[in-house]
């Protein structure tokens, strides 16, 4: 019984037993198989409803780095709100649950480790931001947003186990214009918005983990045998992330599908780890090879870019040889991969395994790093802990076409924005932002939230700068390390951005995965998601140590005050009476009296 | 008289006109001294800033102004640096009226009380002579106008300047008699930060004198009065809130305000004795702290009106020194307008106690504050323990001046009606104390317990452990005993 059904009844049943006892578990897998054996086999006949695809691009980047994204896209043709689903196969019951529970109309959930290099890296396929980021679109059947996102994230930290809990009213904003929602919509309300970022999030291994389990094969078949946990953090950039969108069934688009993408970007410094050499394999990368598809996919691909820089002859050398070389245009750029179809029973008759090797023919001087047309960086300046700057740098090195942006920053309540000193400078000239939206935070209840589109002339860089005042918390309200300062979550970057090269309409179901998740609009323009860099702000601290020595002296002050004042209101004046001498002068006169002397 | 004022406001309004043409400006105006989160210039800048972008001003933490002065620097903005001059030589003339005519009615009642033969017959010297108040009101303004503090709150633009141009007109307002325009200004000073609600029994007392209506609960045109006076200031309040009201259409203001004003969220550091108080306290105490220093600063005002109820311009005095003090968000602005105030009472000179020394205090912990702020927040060699025991140490100089001045005037009245030179009953010169009603000073409780082994040892004849007094003492056991009671309780008898 090695066929995808057998696979998928042994994982449904045993999840499904997790709570009873072994003989049970015996007797429902024998049900289970002849079930399988009876009506399974011939609902196998109509088109099955839902479907998994694989699928692993390998970049090599500019600056000698090699990137790896996964993307492992289950589809399921069922429409999970209308709560009939009980039986799930390849889509997590976790998430489907989730989805249907808390009316989720489309959730995408990223946790990071590093900052993805734009200017040196280009243009990521999906670039997160560092930390944690998630934001939701809920159905417009949902009273109430707050509540239902509260859950949500909770429930969320939990099947991750990431600090998502940490997601309150403090780091939630609704966007207004940045976050459209990537699947199927009707109306775009953005109070059914919700967005959140935890820049201090550290993802490791026990965020990987659940997300593995997701899998429909785990991590024991496909692609995912790759994903070794000791692996993928020893590099520079590592992102993993859930999309769940819902999608149009077929063209005529009546019926609703959901779809389920769980992506994967590392990012490989094969240049230092490999003597100087950019040459990598699989196995160097992961120290693992791919053996076989994962028996439950549908597709399961290996893309490997391959494209010329220059218009030289190919520098470079895959092997083994690849099933097909496919063209595509991607962000703007002709791009030419080379194709490894794991399902194709060829690949593995001449090796039991896979292990795609890259070499180049001849040493490639990488001075000359292609920029690409939109990148962004961002600081803050300013010196002392009681005012700053923060500064966003954006480029447009697009040679002769303008462009709008939307730039979305969310800055946290303990940094006080001042909203006047907002300058947008283009050319040495001020550029007026066509759409301002500014929600000013409140304190400990709201962030700050500043949206702007901005026009990009061609070939500049436009600088945005604002100032803030750094707030005084509570000892309270401090990290554990207050002293490492506080982050302020990376700014986000949406844009239209104009090809170069007309793109052609592609069949969304046919091409790569990692080129379908944004919807481009036209021909002419791809959408592109930045993200800045994260930032750190430290905050004048009080002394930690103090709490009872402030409450007393100050306390102290006010009772001198009311001290003074009392006995000034309270006592009135009077001739001094006459004395009577102090405590010394009348023990010594007891003394005296005893010895018998006459007292002083 | 009215040449040297001017004089005086030209050389106020030269200084600040080149301070702000100065690099100086920029500085002043970032100091947290200077600019509370209430008050800060900056502030009311963003707020306009928010209204131009279509935002509530009132729906961030930033803004916390009044609705009356965006609407006034909706048209003043470009303006700004000459209203700030103008509202500061308006509080200045309006003290100078204010006080000139107090000084006219002080030398009416002294006049009268010689005539009435209250005063003892030696305190001559005590007299106010109108030489000496001559120029008292020219030396208010000049205290006012050219104070540092005064002008550092001008070129920082903090619109504390308003609020005491506000209460100035008040006080002037109060001191022509009239009780109209007082309980207008008093509700515009309410209205625009909260405590010079307190102010309101001060001008009260002083409007009854006024109207000669003696002060009795029993009375009936005092009650009458009373309601007269209140009933102005509420409806006026009513009113300019309302107006608040229909200018933004929206109550927002109010949580911003004084929600802001009362619960003291902003923990920005300033000179005042909250902020750091509540940044160090414990979260589930925080409450009920902020509840005990509120109550404080409107704590004072009942014992102060009955000690106080024959002198309201003292009364007002201290006032207005202690909202200084106690206010959640204090700048040197507030404390610039008590401090003008200081010549009015300079005849209580030569009873203060230690005046040197807190002039010192304060002047020192002036200089020191831009330091210790410098050392904590810029080149990090400090904490912000060092700012803290300097607001400490300002807070208890600013206190300890207050109750000298309070102490010496009560001092005077005393010499006044009993004459400078006190003798005792036999007939040397006698030492003045401030002694308790009950009697409970450290020495009468011991005297007490004496007093008491006293009657014991009479029950046994023979022993005789303390010397026999032939003067009978005024002091009661009983009495001493409630003295004793009362005693427990630590701040009963603060060492004066």
């Amino acid at each position: 019984m090695t066929t995808p059904e057998a696979v998928a009844i042994g994982r449904a049943a045993g999840s499904g037993s997790g709570r009873w006892g072994g003989g049970m578990l015996a007797a429902v897998l024998l049900l289970l198989l002849l079930l399988a054996a009876g009506p399974g086999r011939a609902g196998a006949g109509r088109a099955r409803r839902d479907a998994l695809r694989e699928e692993l691009l390998l970049s090599p980047l500019p600056a000698g780095d090699v990137a790896a994204t996964f993307q492992f896209r289950t589809r399921w043709d069922a429409d999970l709100q209308r709560g009939a689903v009980s039986h799930y196969r390849l889509f997590p019951k976790a998430l489907g649950q989730l989805v249907a529970a808390l009316g989720v109309r489309e959730l995408h959930l990223a946790l990071t480790q590093g900052f993805w290099r734009t200017r040196a890296w280009g243009q990521p396929p999906l670039q997160a931001p560092a930390g944690a980021e998630l934001w939701v679109w809920f159905q417009p059947t949902v009273t109430d947003v707050d509540k239902a996102w509260k859950e949500l994230s909770n429930i969320l930290s939990g099947i991750f186990c990431a600090s998502l809990n940490f997601i309150d009213s403090t780091n939630t904003v609704t966007p207004t214009a940045s976050f459209k929602p990537l699947g199927l919509a009707n109306g775009t309300d953005h109070h059914l918005l919700r967005y959140a970022v935890l820049p201090r999030e550290v993802v490791c291994t026990e965020n990987l983990t659940p997300w593995k389990k997701l899998l429909p094969c785990g991590s024991k078949a496909g692609l995912a045998v790759l994903l070794k946990a000791e692996r993928l953090f020893h590099s520079s950039y590592h992102s993993q992330a859930v999309h769940i969108r819902p999608i149009c069934r077929d063209a005529s688009c009546l019926a609703v599908s959901w779809e389920l993408r769980q992506t994967l970007t590392v990012v490989f410094d094969t240049f230092s780890s490999g003597q100087g050499k950019k040459d990598w394999s699989l196995f160097k990368m992961f120290s693992r090879t791919l053996t076989d598809a994962c028996p439950l996919a549908s597709q399961s691909k290996v893309y490997v870019d391959i494209s010329p820089k220059n218009k030289e002859k190919e520098l470079l050398e895959v092997t083994p040889p690849p099933t097909s070389v496919h063209e595509a245009i991607v962000q703007g750029d002709k791009r030419t991969y080379a194709v490894y179809d794991l399902l194709s029973p060829s690949l593995f008759n001449t090796s039991r395994s896979l292990n795609v090797q890259l070499k180049w023919k001849r040493p490639q001087d990488s001075s000359e790093l292609p920029t690409p047309i939109l990148h962004a960086q961002r600081y803050v300046s300013g010196y002392g802990l009681q005012t700053g700057e923060i500064s966003t740098l954006i480029y447009n090195t697009h040679p002769y076409r303008a462009f709008p942006v939307i730039l979305l920053e969310t800055v946290p309540w303990y940094l006080r924005l001042y909203v006047h000193t907002l300058t947008i400078i283009t050319k040495g000239k001020e550029n007026k932002p066509s759409y301002i939206h500014y929600q000013p935070a409140q304190d400990r209840r709201r962030p700050h939230l500043l949206e702007m589109l901005i026009q990009l002339p061609a070939n500049s860089v436009t600088k945005i700068t604002i100032q803030f005042e750094r707030a005084l918390l509570k000892w309270t309200e401090y990290t554990p390390d207050p002293n490492h300062g506080f982050y302020v979550s990376s700014s986000v970057l949406s844009a239209l951005v104009p090809s170069v090269i007309a793109m052609k309409d592609v069949d969304v179901e046919q091409s790569p995965l990692f080129t379908s998740l944004f919807p481009s609009s036209d021909g002419s323009s791809y959408f592109v998601r930045l993200y800045t860099e994260p930032l750190l702000v430290n905050l004048p601290t009080p002394d930690f140590s103090m709490p009872y020595n402030v409450i007393c002296l100050t306390c102290t002050v006010v009772a001198v005050c009311y001290g003074s004042f009392y006995n000034l209101l309270t006592r009135t004046f009077h001739v001094e009476e006459p004395s009577r001498g102090g405590l010394a002068k009348r023990l010594a006169n007891v003394i005296r009296k005893f010895r018998g002397v006459p007292p002083l | 008289m009215a040449a040297p004022l001017v004089l005086v406001v030209l050389v106020a309004v030269t200084v600040r006109a080149a301070l702000y043409r100065s690099s100086l400006a920029a500085f002043i105006s970032e100091r947290v001294e200077v600019a509370s989160p209430l008050n800060a210039w900056k502030r009311v800048v963003e707020g306009l800033a928010l209204l131009d972008l279509g935002v509530s001003p009132y729906s961030g933490a930033i803004f916390h102004e009044t609705p009356l002065i965006i609407y006034l620097f909706h048209f003043l903005i470009e303006y700004a640096e000459l209203v700030f001059m103008i509202t500061d030589v308006l509080t200045a003339v309006a003290l100078y009226l204010a006080i000139q005519d107090f000084n006219k009615v002080v030398f009416k009642k002294q006049k009268l009380l010689i005539e009435l033969d209250k005063y003892a017959p030696d305190v001559a010297e005590l007299i106010q002579t109108p030489m000496e108040m001559h120029y008292i009101p020219l030396k208010v303004a000049l205290f006012y106008l050219l104070n540092p503090y005064t002008v550092m709150s001008c070129v920082a633009k903090s619109t504390c300047a308003i609020n005491n141009t506000v209460i100035a007109f008040f006080i002037l307002a109060t001191i022509k008699g009239s009780a109209f325009l007082s309980a207008v200004f008093l509700a515009l000073a309410t209205y625009q930060s909260l405590y010079p609600l307190t102010l309101f029994a001060p001008a009260l007392l002083y409007l009854l004198q006024r109207q000669f209506i003696p002060i009795k609960l029993r009375s009936k045109s005092f009650w009458l009065y009373t309601m007269q006076y209140a009933a102005l200031y509420l409806c006026s309040l009513v009113v300019i809130i309302c107006l608040s009201f229909f200018l933004l259409n929206s109550w927002d203001f109010i949580p911003s305000v004084y929600g802001f004003i009362l619960s003291v969220p902003d923990l920005t550091p300033n000179i005042g004795l909250f902020w750091y108080f509540f940044a160090e306290m414990f979260e589930h105490f925080s409450l009920f702290f902020v509840c005990v220093f509120q109550i404080n600063v409107f704590f004072y005002t009942i014992p102060l009106a009955i000690k106080l109820k024959e002198h309201p311009v003292f009364f007002m005095f201290v006032q207005i020194a202690i909202i200084s003090i106690f206010k959640s968000y204090p700048t040197v602005g507030d404390i610039a307008l008590y401090m003008a105030f200081l010549p009015v009472w300079s005849h209580l000179y030569r009873f203060l106690r230690n005046i040197f020394i807190l002039s010192c205090v304060l002047i020192v912990c002036s200089l020191l504050f831009p330091v210790l702020w410098h050392l904590w927040i810029y080149a990090g060699s400090a904490n912000s323990n060092f700012y803290y025991a300097i607001t400490l140490t300002f807070n208890i100089g600013q206190i300890l001046l207050i109750s000298d001045y309070f102490y010496a005037f009560l001092r005077r009245e005393y010499y006044l009606t009993h004459g400078l030179h006190l003798t005792r009953q036999d007939g040397t010169e006698a030492m003045l104390v401030l002694n308790c009603a009950f009697h409970c000073d450290l020495s009468h409780q011991l005297w007490a317990v004496q007093e008491e082994l006293k009657k014991v040892s009479e029950l046994i004849p023979g022993l005789h452990l303390w010397p026999r007094r032939s003067s009978d003492h005024k002091l009661t056991v009983t009495a001493s005993w409630r003295c004793l009671l009362l005693w427990r309780f630590p701040l009963h008898c603060f060492d004066q």
